[in-house]
Parts: structure tokens; C-alpha cells; sequence
């Protein structure tokens, strides 16, 4: 739809989706919808990055993203290069900025990179040449799980304006609610975060969210839920007191799925941990897209990559 | 060697130590001010027309990485960075490697100032041994070295029964404490301003009460100890507002403020770049408009630079791991003029006063005057010299500078330290 309109898609870099006009937005959706159906095909692969190099640069340890993201580069027909490293937060030795200088020298086309600090992808950009794309900076924003949230909702609801979505966890620590929830606002839908009040800042009401401690208030007033992945480590910095408390207050059980909407969309990002956050019956069950989520990550990643390799031609 | 007599003339003299505020010749000669008013020759004269002459500069707060962190400042270079944003004097902070914590250390900075020769460093020795906030620093030993205050500067003292302690023994020699206000507890692992931004940015957050409980609990100790208790950068408006009722309260509560505390806010770190990293953190609107307001009413008594210097390497890292600071000792008094003067918030004498007897009263020092007899410290101010910020040109060894690139208002062009010129903006001063 937004091709219709004469639309020219103009970045080299995808940081966050804060920066995201509405109209790009669906730029990269209805392009994902186009890649989405490469992946029906017998022959899985396109020519569109053929003879580039994408490079993997992961800070932190990930298994589907990495995945997602190096299966994506391989069916636009680039080469894939991995690099994993070790974070150093000294400035004696390599620093961040040395590890992507030495990878530019290799002659790479697009940097995918997740890192522990918030910020490093924006830092990336100021020393080295090549695209981009944000896989995941500290608390900060993860794009590409972020449309392709977007894109499953679009897919399942038909539409994303003025759909009521609940985000459930920790809020705080997560960059996925980051992304989610500047994405969904600035397509028109309704947020709700929810979590223990030591995950829930209140300025996220500034970004455009509505808070909530309540689950079962909430749950029967939305049409998607999005459930984050407990990190037990919060439990040693006081946050909550037990995993049993939090599955407790905010799991989703078959008791609360059962006076939510009929409908309901129920999401996780992933990896899920059975019994905490969700419950395995739930997570399973027919009204879950947690698959479709990982399938659609692969359609969204091939967009994004496709269309930051086409703004850094053209700008050649 | 003696020292050549020099005559400044067609000057504004404005020194606050006397009231005064005139038009008038100085005449400094064997390292002393001889006299203000109608003045004979003089070895070399100075033509000072359109330049305040004041008492020379004080920063009670500076950090020399000297010893332990020679590769970003020494106390030679941060001399001479002193000397060119017209400080005679500097008070420097024991945050070193190792720090400063006994008699040694403290004539060691003494001796490498001497060595220097540029002006007056002071040094500040550590409330603790180590830093650590457990144990008693030897203070009394430290005094006779010439430490001019106690600070465990860059952390605070955070229990409250060691510093009650170090306010109660302080109180033999007549010198303060001076605390970094946060609550560790409370800060943890925060890199910037707590609040919505850093919710926004993904960051973790230093919240501002953190500096305002330990405001609060020092005020109660100190008011039991009966010591002069001083507050190192005041970031928070509730800090602020907890000194002025203290200082109402006739305790012997002062404090300081930086001038990025004046000027810049939380939203400067929106682009992750580290050279807006500083603890304490750049904080919001309200808190800024708070600090100036300090500084008018008097709630804050002095301005200082809280210079940091660290090495390009360490500020190129990522916004999470880069150490907190930035320098300031050759822009403090140019971004002064322009959060205080610029908009008409105090004049010329307050500003002088705020950096020179307000910090020597502070820190028991015989300067900060041009009454006759006094030390030959003196510092010729363009008031409307407008410059541009070039980091590349600064006599610090650092560069970590967030003003990098900003057009300022005013200049220091002349720095006379013990009568002898240690510095000379060659555009300004004629001879």
C-alpha cells in the first residue's frame, strides 16, 4: 500500500523503531509479506544480495535471532559470515569499535549486531561504513522481533489500528516491549504493559502505554497478549520474590486464557520457560503464534536486510 | 630570581574580598599585590582596557589522574590546562591510583606541582583509607602535609557511622568534608539520570534521590558533629533545597555546582555519546532551572569544574561501559559567563566571587584576594570575547569535552600566578 503512494525507502541502518515513521513501518511489513511467500516456493532462494557479505556480530549469546538472521542473508543469496565475541568493557585490548573496524576490513555490506550496552549498533554507525541492523542492544530496542510482532498480529487480525494489546513481564529490562510498544502506537493500536512494579517504570506511560499490575483485569479487554521471558537472575536483585509468586500473578494459565476474549492472540518472543510465564498447555495450544512468530522473523529479516542493502546501493 | 614588577592598567578591578568594583591600576610586584589605585612604573606594563581583573581563579574540584593515571592528565598538564582557563589555584581530588590517603601522597602532589610550576594545586585527601568507607584516612598527619579538605570524591561515605566519624575527627583541624552525594544502594549499576529518558534509552538509571537522602543524612550528622560539611556538585533541585534550609538554619553547610549541571540535561544523552557521561548524571529541566537559582540566592557558594579527564580510548567505548567525566578547567569559566551572566541571572562580582574567596574561605586558603600584601594571583577576564570551543587546542591531555564545538562568551586571557605570567591569550593582551 505504501508503494502506492510513491514511497522511497531511504535508510542504510535499522536502530529501533522508535525512529520509525508509520509509513516505513508498513514499508517493511508489505515487503516481508512479498518474502514470506519465497519461502513457500520449492526453491527457497532470491538473487537480491547475491556477491554481498552479512555479517553475524554477536555480543551476547542468541540462538534463533543468530539463526533467523543468518538463514534470512542465505535465502537473498549473500555470503554469511559468523563472529561471536566476547564483550570487553575495558578500554585495554579490542574494544567495539576495533572488532567492527577489523570485520569492515573484510569487506563486509551489512553488520548484524546484538551487544549487551544499549546504544552500540548507533555507535556502530559512527565508525564503520556498512549497513547496520539493531539484533538486540541491552534494554534498549530489538527491531527486527519487534516487526515481526507487527507483522504476526497484522497477519492474524488483518489489521493493527485500534487493536488493544497487552505486554506482560519484565517491562524494564525488556527491549522487546521497547520495540513492540513504539511500533504498535505509532500504528494505532492500544498498549498495556504489566508487570510487578518493580518492572513496570511509570514513564513508559510517557511513550504512550498504559500500566497495569493486574492480569486478570486486563485480560479480558485484549486482543493479543505478549508474554516476556522471565530472567531469574532479576530474583537475586530484589525485584520479585519467588518465580512461584510471579507464575502466580502474572502467568498465563488455561484458568486466565479461558475469560480472555475468544480469539485472543497469545504471543512470547521466546525461548519460553514452560510453567513461568506461560503455561505449556497455553503455549501450545491453538490460540498461540509463537511458531508463526518465528517463521514470520525469517520473512521480516529478509525484508529488512533486502531493503538496507538497496538504500546503501543506491546511496553508492 | 626576583620577580618583575607588572602593571595592569585601565582595568576593571572587581574583587568581592574587598567590595570592590572600580576602574583602577594594579600593581603587583615580588609576587605580591603592592597596591590598587594610581600606580608608578613597572617592569612590564599591561594594557587592560575592557578586561576585569580579578583575585586569580580557584577550582576547589579538579581531578589530576596523577598518581595511577598519567596517560589522561598529570598534575603538570592539568596545571597548565588550569593556568589556561585562568585558575591560579586548584583544589585536587584523591581519586587517584593509588589514592591519596597518607602524609606521602599528599607532598607528592605538592612536590609535582612545584615541579610544574604552574599554579597552586591544593590537595584534598581522602576521608577514608583506601576510599573504602570503612576506616579512618590519617587526617591529622595529612593536615601537616597541607591536605586542605576530606573527600572520598567519586563515591560517597555511605555509612553513616564512619561518616560521623570523619565529621567529628575533622573538626580538630578546622577542615571539611566534602561528600559526593549518592546513595550506592540506591544508584547500582546506573549510567545516567534516572527517569524517563533512561527508561526510553534502555539505560540504567541514577536516581535523583539518591543525592538528596545523603544531602539529608549528612545535614542531621553534621549539624551532631559540629564540622563544616560541603556538598561536591549539586545536581538535584531537592538538594538544593535542603541546603538553602540548613543554610537557614545557620549550619555550616556549602556546596558546589559544575556548569554542565547549568546547561545541559538528561536529553543530552539521547545519542549515547560518552562525553555526556558524568556522575553525578545530567539531570532534567527543573533540576537545572533549581541549580541557577542556587547559585542567585547564594544557596550554592561556589563554581567549580569537577575537570575529569580520561583518555580517548575510554570514552570511545559504549555509553554503558565508559567512566564517567568530562574536563572543564579550560571552558568552566566561559560556560559560566554563559548559564549565569549571558542571561542576566548574577554580575561580573558574583560570578568572580563564587570562583575565588568563596573557595578559599571554603578551604582555609590565603587567597582569593588582591587586598595588598596578598599572593600576586590574578586573572584578566575578557568579558566580550567570544570564542569557539576546540578540544584539539586544550592544554589537558584529555579531550573528553561535551562542549566541544560551542560558541562561548567570555575568556580568560591572563593568568599571573605568585606575579609571574603563566599565561597569555596572544590575541587579547597587548603588552
Amino acid at each position: 500500500m505504501s508503494k502506492e503512494k510513491g514511497f522511497v525507502w531511504r535508510r542504510r541502518h535499522l536502530l529501533g523503531l522508535e525512529d520509525l515513521s508509520r509509513e516505513e513501518l508498513e514499508h517493511i511489513l508489505d515487503t516481508a509479506a512479498g518474502f514470506k511467500e519465497v519461502s513457500t516456493r520449492s526453491i527457497k532462494k532470491v538473487p537480491a544480495l547475491r556477491g554481498k557479505v552479512v555479517v553475524n556480530l554477536f555480543f551476547e549469546d542468541s540462538t534463533r535471532t543468530r539463526t533467523s538472521f543468518a538463514l534470512a542473508a542465505s535465502r537473498l543469496s549473500a555470503d554469511v559470515l559468523e563472529f561471536s565475541a566476547k564483550t570487553s568493557s575495558v578500554s585495554k585490548g579490542e574494544t567495539l569499535r576495533d572488532t567492527a573496524r577489523n570485520i569492515e576490513a573484510m569487506g563486509v555490506d551489512l553488520v548484524v549486531v546484538r551487544h549487551p550496552a544499549a546504544g552500540a549498533p548507533l555507535y556502530l554507525t559512527r565508525c564503520i561504513e556498512p549497513s547496520v541492523v539493531n539484533a538486540g542492544d541491552g534494554q534498549h530496542e530489538h527491531p527486527t522481533q519487534g516487526l515481526l510482532d507487527l507483522f504476526t498480529i497484522r497477519e492474524m487480525k488483518g489489521r493493527i489500528e485500534g487493536l488493544k494489546v497487552a505486554i506482560v513481564g519484565d517491562i524494564a529490562h525488556s527491549r522487546v516491549a521497547r520495540s513492540d510498544l513504539f511500533g504498535l502506537r505509532k500504528l494505532g493500536a492500544e498498549v498495556t504493559l504489566i508487570g510487578p512494579a518493580t518492572l513496570l517504570p511509570k514513564s513508559f506511560e510517557d511513550m504512550g502505554a498504559s500500566l497495569s499490575y493486574d492480569l486478570d483485569e486486563v485480560i479480558g479487554r485484549v486482543d493479543v497478549v505478549n508474554m516476556l521471558r522471565v530472567q531469574n537472575e532479576r530474583i537475586t536483585s530484589s525485584v520479585f520474590p519467588s518465580v512461584q509468586e510471579y507464575s502466580r500473578l502474572f502467568g498465563l494459565t488455561r484458568e486466565r486464557l479461558a475469560r480472555a476474549k475468544p480469539g485472543l492472540l497469545v504471543m512470547h518472543p521466546g525461548p519460553i520457560n514452560r510453567g513461568v510465564e506461560i503455561a505449556s498447555d497455553v503455549a501450545d495450544g491453538a490460540q498461540s503464534a509463537i511458531l508463526r512468530q518465528v517463521s514470520n522473523g525469517l520473512a521480516v529479516r529478509m525484508a529488512v536486510l533486502f531493503l538496507l542493502n538497496q538504500a546503501g546501493t543506491k546511496a553508492a | 630570581m626576583s620577580i618583575p614588577s607588572i602593571k595592569i592598567t585601565n582595568g576593571r578591578i572587581v574583587d568581592p574580598s574587598q567590595n570592590l568594583d572600580t576602574q583602577a591600576d594594579l600593581l603587583l610586584a615580588e609576587g605580591k599585590v603592592e597596591k590598587i589605585g594610581r600606580v608608578g612604573q613597572a617592569e612590564e606594563t599591561i594594557d587592560a582596557k575592557g578586561l576585569i581583573v580579578c583575585p586569580g581563579l580557584i577550582d576547589m574540584h579538579v581531578h589530576f589522574r596523577e598518581p595511577g593515571g598519567e596517560e589522561a592528565e598529570t598534575i603538570a598538564s592539568g596545571s597548565a590546562a588550569a593556568v589556561a582557563g585562568g585558575f591560579t589555584s586548584v583544589a585536587c581530588m584523591p581519586n587517584t591510583s593509588p589514592p591519596l590517603d597518607t602524609e606521602a601522597d599528599i607532598e607528592f602532589v605538592y612536590r609535582q606541582a612545584l615541579r610544574a610550576d604552574q599554579c597552586n594545586v591544593y590537595p584534598i585527601g581522602a576521608a577514608t583509607k583506601g576510599r573504602a568507607g570503612a576506616e579512618l584516612a590519617e587526617m591529622g598527619q595529612m593536615v601537616r602535609a597541607g591536605a586542605v579538605a576530606f573527600s572520598d570524591d567519586g563515591a560517597s561515605i555511605a555509612k553513616s557511622g564512619v561518616m560521623l566519624k570523619a565529621m567529628q575527627y575533622v573538626t580538630m583541624f578546622d577542615r571539611c568534608i566534602i561528600q559526593h552525594c549518592e546513595d550506592p544502594d540506591l544508584a547500582g549499576e546506573g549510567v545516567m539520570n534516572g527517569g524517563a529518558t533512561a527508561v526510553r534509552l534502555g539505560l540504567p538509571g541514577i536516581s535523583s534521590i539518591g543525592e538528596e537522602l545523603i544531602v539529608q543524612r549528612d545535614i542531621v550528622l553534621a549539624r551532631t558533629a559540629g564540622c563544616r560539611y560541603h556538598v561536591a556538585h549539586v545536581s538535584t533541585a531537592r538538594a538544593v533545597a535542603l541546603l538553602r534550609q540548613a543554610k537557614a538554619g545557620a549550619l555550616a553547610v556549602t556546596s558546589e555546582v559544575c556548569p554542565h549541571h547549568l546547561l545541559l540535561t538528561e536529553e543530552a544523552c539521547v545519542g549515547y555519546d560518552a562525553n555526556f557521561k558524568v556522575n553525578p548524571p545530567l539531570r532534567t529541566k527543573a533540576d537545572v532551572e533549581a541549580c541557577l537559582q542556587g547559585v542567585v540566592d547564594g544557596t550554592i557558594d561556589c563554581l567549580v569544574s569537577d575537570h575529569a579527564p580520561h583518555g580517548a580510548e575510554a570514552k570511545e567505548l559504549e555509553f554503558l561501559a565508559s567512566p564517567f567525566g568530562m574536563i572543564g578547567l579550560e571552558t568552566s569559566l566561559a560556560l559560566f559567563a554563559r548559564a549565569l551572566i549571558e542571561p542576566g541571572l548574577i554580575g561580573w562580582p558574583e560570578l568572580v566571587s563564587a570562583m575565588t574567596i568563596k573557595p578559599a574561605q571554603i578551604l582555609k586558603l590565603e587567597k582569593g584576594s588582591l587586598r595588598p600584601g596578598s599572593d600576586a594571583d590574578v586573572t584578566l577576564i575578557d568579558p566580550n570575547r567570544s570564542w569557539r570551543i576546540d578540544a584539539t587546542r586544550f592544554a589537558s591531555k584529555s579531550r573528553n569535552c561535551p562542549f566541544n564545538g560551542t560558541e562561548v562568551p567570555a575568556k580568560a586571557v591572563m593568568t599571573i600566578v605568585g606575579g609571574r605570567i603563566k599565561y597569555r591569550d596572544v590575541d587579547s593582551v597587548r603588552r
